[in-house]
């Protein structure tokens, strides 16, 4: 009984050694903050890195793909059993994205991916990732009118409407230029007294044209199927097949002088761009195809939005010829499979492995968790340093704790003594200085609980107020694409820091509390 | 008639170890303290008297010789019994007081209380407790100072309390180390009134150490100690010679 009485009296009055636990309050503080944070970017992470691949991903490195991707299907099937829950055939190829942005050719290699909108979504993440609210509900390759990200004022006229704008403009232009060119002919004809207009004119009206800036569009370096194509479509009225761009592959994001995020684009809905990619033939050639862009993706994931783009898998396999002349069987290059949850992914996948093995099959067949294994390990080993180097600075606090403890008992040396010619035993007296560590481990870390989780709570408004003071971004936009930084508050990770520095500041306490208990009551007496 | 013996100290030796020569200080001490009367020890600083009286608290333990508390041998008993002893069956009173600083004047009164019981009984008779602390230091005449800390206390004050806390067990023995040692003459007398008024009315027996011979006079028996021996015995009537004892 004395003890936790003497203990709550030592507490009170005993402010140094409420200063030798602020560092265990720091410590803990720091550990939630750290864990918290982290754990909101892992899961935030591993939520989209898990949404954008589907569980179990088979890859056929050869170019012309599998063929008959349905046979490959209820051969998985019968693998994974009822574990399957969903599946989606897609065909992947590396290609060359050409964007004509004004007068000038931007390329980005991107990996063009032909998927089945209804069945894709299925298996991972990619309407949600649309700009436009109604792609986001149901994807669809089609150039919608307007209304694609109502909150970016650069988009405001993308759609059918900024492809009717663009037209007209490029044909009042193409007007004012042929017109230019007529009367720069009619004016050399008057000149040499020359009636008819000959090669020379030709050339005197191209170099009126002003300088070129490199090839355009009007000058196809290749020759492709889009020739018979173009012919056929009405820009104003027709677009060509659909395509979803990565937001990255076609658009740059900056700061302007006043420090806001700007992106501008090279492309948006409703413009065409020209996709360059090998066919699946033996005999590779390159196939040249424009596209219209429908829509754009925008993962937040920086590795997919600048390296994706996405077309229909019939008009994919159709332009790359992956349609078996004679029996109409499709060939697919990529098989994704969404399995329920809580199902084992690397059982699933060496059974696969087992039946399609690398020996006889160019499959490559990974879990989600394969595919970003460096980044996820990465992570995770991260986290655990940083969970050790706190754990250091809660273990030097505890040797803080020690020396405040020493001095205390050595002040308190009369008042042990006393406390054993009063019949106080050894394991008493010294249970008054553990019970003390233990009261302070638990303020200590009690504050540092509470701070911490003040701190999570409102990470931002204090991210935004040491941007206001300092006029340093703290948490920036353009690199993480989070708008706010990401926290999850596990309670078990609070519940074995708490524990932990409760440990400490206890384990601390022993020493000086054994040094105590064997006091010699005489010697303690009589100590001045 | 003699009254019972309470306790009993016989050949007790003791010795303090200084750059390796052994420094005696009890050379063999035969005491004993008979119940209700206020026995005093007196000696000159150095005599050994406190050395003595730590043996008879068993708060040290004698190089050789034996203390005797109600006829139970006490100064080699295990260390439980020991502490039972210190808290239970005796009382102590200090020349310097030695009340815990951070706890109230009735607190520091129920400090044995605490020690000596559990958590569990100790909150089953806590407003006995408290009662009890109460009526101890009403006893001393403090009980308008029960709130006070230490600090805000006079030293007369403060030994009242001390008395009040070893009272507090319902001690057979009270042992009181120059308890007027560090008062001055007045205050002194009015603690010697109060020891000499419980000895009266509660019958409490009292082993006092001073080095005062005025207050040892004023006690029922009287030892004197020099150079780690008891020398003589004065002003006993009613009790049988040590010497007696001894043969």
């Amino acid at each position: 009984m004395y003890r936790w009485l003497l203990c709550f009296r030592y507490l009170k009055t005993r402010y140094i050694a409420l200063a030798s636990i602020i560092s265990v309050t720091l410590g803990v503080a720091t550990l939630i903050v750290v864990n918290s944070v982290m754990s909101g970017f892992s899961t935030e992470m591993h939520e989209r890195l898990h949404g954008l691949a589907s569980d179990v991903m088979i890859e056929c490195h050869a170019t012309g793909g599998m063929p008959d991707p349905d046979a490959h299907l209820r051969e998985i099937e019968r693998i994974c059993g009822s574990a399957l829950v969903g599946s989606s055939v897609s065909v992947s190829v590396p290609s060359m994205l050409g964007i004509d942005f004004r007068g000038q050719q931007i390329g980005r290699h991107v990996n063009l991916i032909g998927l089945d909108p209804a069945t894709y979504d299925s298996v991972s993440d990619f309407g949600k990732y649309l700009l436009h609210p109604e792609n986001q509900k149901s994807a669809s390759f089609e150039l919608r009118e307007s209304g694609y990200a109502p909150d970016r004022k650069e988009l405001a006229a993308a759609g059918w409407r900024h492809r009717r704008d663009r037209v007209s403009e490029e044909r009042r232009i193409e007007q004012m230029v042929a017109q230019e060119r007529k009367m720069m002919a009619e004016l050399h004809r008057k000149a040499s007294g020359q009636t008819e207009p000959t090669e020379q004119d030709e050339a005197a009206a191209n170099a009126a044209k002003g300088p070129s800036f490199g090839p355009s569009f009007s000058q196809p370096l290749i020759s492709g199927s889009d020739d018979r194509l173009v012919a056929a479509v009405d820009p104003m009225t027709e677009q060509f097949p659909g395509i979803i761009l990565g937001i990255s592959t076609c658009s740059v994001r900056h700061r302007d002088e006043a420090g806001q995020v700007k992106d501008h684009y090279y492309a948006q809905p409703g413009d065409d761009v020209r996709m360059i990619f090998p066919n699946a033939a033996g005999e590779t050639k390159v196939i040249n195809q424009k596209f219209t862009v429908v829509d754009l993706y925008e993962s937040g994931m920086s590795e997919y939005d600048s390296t994706f783009a996405f077309v229909r898998l019939d008009q994919l396999q159709e332009f790359r010829g992956m349609i078996d002349p004679e029996t109409g069987v499709r060939s697919v290059t990529t098989i994704q499979l969404k399995l329920a949850e809580g199902t084992d992914l690397n059982v699933i996948r060496d059974a696969l492995r087992d039946r399609f093995p690398p020996e006889l099959y160019a499959y490559n067949i990974q879990t989600w968790r394969d595919l970003q294994g460096p980044l996820l390990s990465a992570v995770r080993l991260e986290t655990t340093i940083l969970n050790i180097l706190l754990f250091l600075i809660i273990a030097v606090a505890g040797f803080g704790i020690l020396a405040t403890f020493f001095m205390i008992v050595v002040e308190k040396t009369r008042d042990i003594g006393t406390l054993k010619a009063l019949g106080a035993s050894g394991r008493g007296v010294s249970s008054i200085f553990m019970t003390y560590g233990l009261l302070l481990g638990f303020v200590g870390s009690g504050a540092g609980l509470i701070g911490g989780l003040l701190f999570v709570h409102y990470i931002n408004d204090i991210a935004e107020l040491l941007e206001m003071f300092t006029g340093q971004e703290v948490f920036d936009p353009t690199v993480y694409y989070f708008t706010e930084i990401p926290t999850i508050v596990h309670p078990f990770t609070l519940v074995w820091v708490m524990c932990g520095a409760v440990g400490i500041a206890v384990m601390a306490s022993v020493l000086p509390a054994m040094r105590a208990a064997r006091m010699h009551p005489v010697q303690a007496l009589r100590f001045e | 008639m003699p009254t019972p013996i309470v306790l009993t100290a016989r050949g007790l030796k003791k010795s303090y170890h200084k750059d390796r020569i052994d420094v005696p200080v009890l050379r063999g001490v035969d005491l004993e303290v008979r119940q209700g009367l206020v026995t005093a020890l007196v000696g000159r600083s150095g005599s050994g008297k406190s050395t003595l009286m730590h043996l008879l608290a068993t708060l040290d333990r004698p190089d050789e010789g034996e203390v005797f508390f109600r006829g139970n041998r006490i100064d080699n008993a295990p260390r439980a019994v020991r502490d039972r002893y210190r808290n239970h069956e005796i009382g102590i009173i200090f020349q310097f007081y030695h009340l815990l600083p951070e706890l109230s004047a009735i607190e520091n009164v129920l400090a044995p209380a605490m020690i000596g019981q559990s958590v569990w009984s100790y909150f089953k008779s806590r407003s006995e407790n408290h009662r009890r602390a109460e009526a101890m230091l009403d006893r001393v005449g403090l009980l308008h100072r029960a709130k006070h800390r230490p600090s805000e206390m006079s030293g007369g004050e403060m030994q009242r309390v001390a008395i009040a806390r070893a009272l507090m067990t319902d001690p057979k023995l009270l042992l009181a180390d120059e308890p007027t040692g560090n008062l001055d003459t007045e205050t002194g007398q009015e603690i010697l009134r109060l020891l000499a008024d419980l000895k009266e009315r509660d019958n409490l027996t009292i082993l006092m150490i001073t080095h005062d011979d005025e207050i040892a006079a004023s006690a029922d028996v009287c030892w004197r100690m020099q150079d780690g021996l008891i020398h003589s015995e004065m002003g006993v009537e009613e009790t049988p010679a040590f010497a007696t004892h001894a043969a």
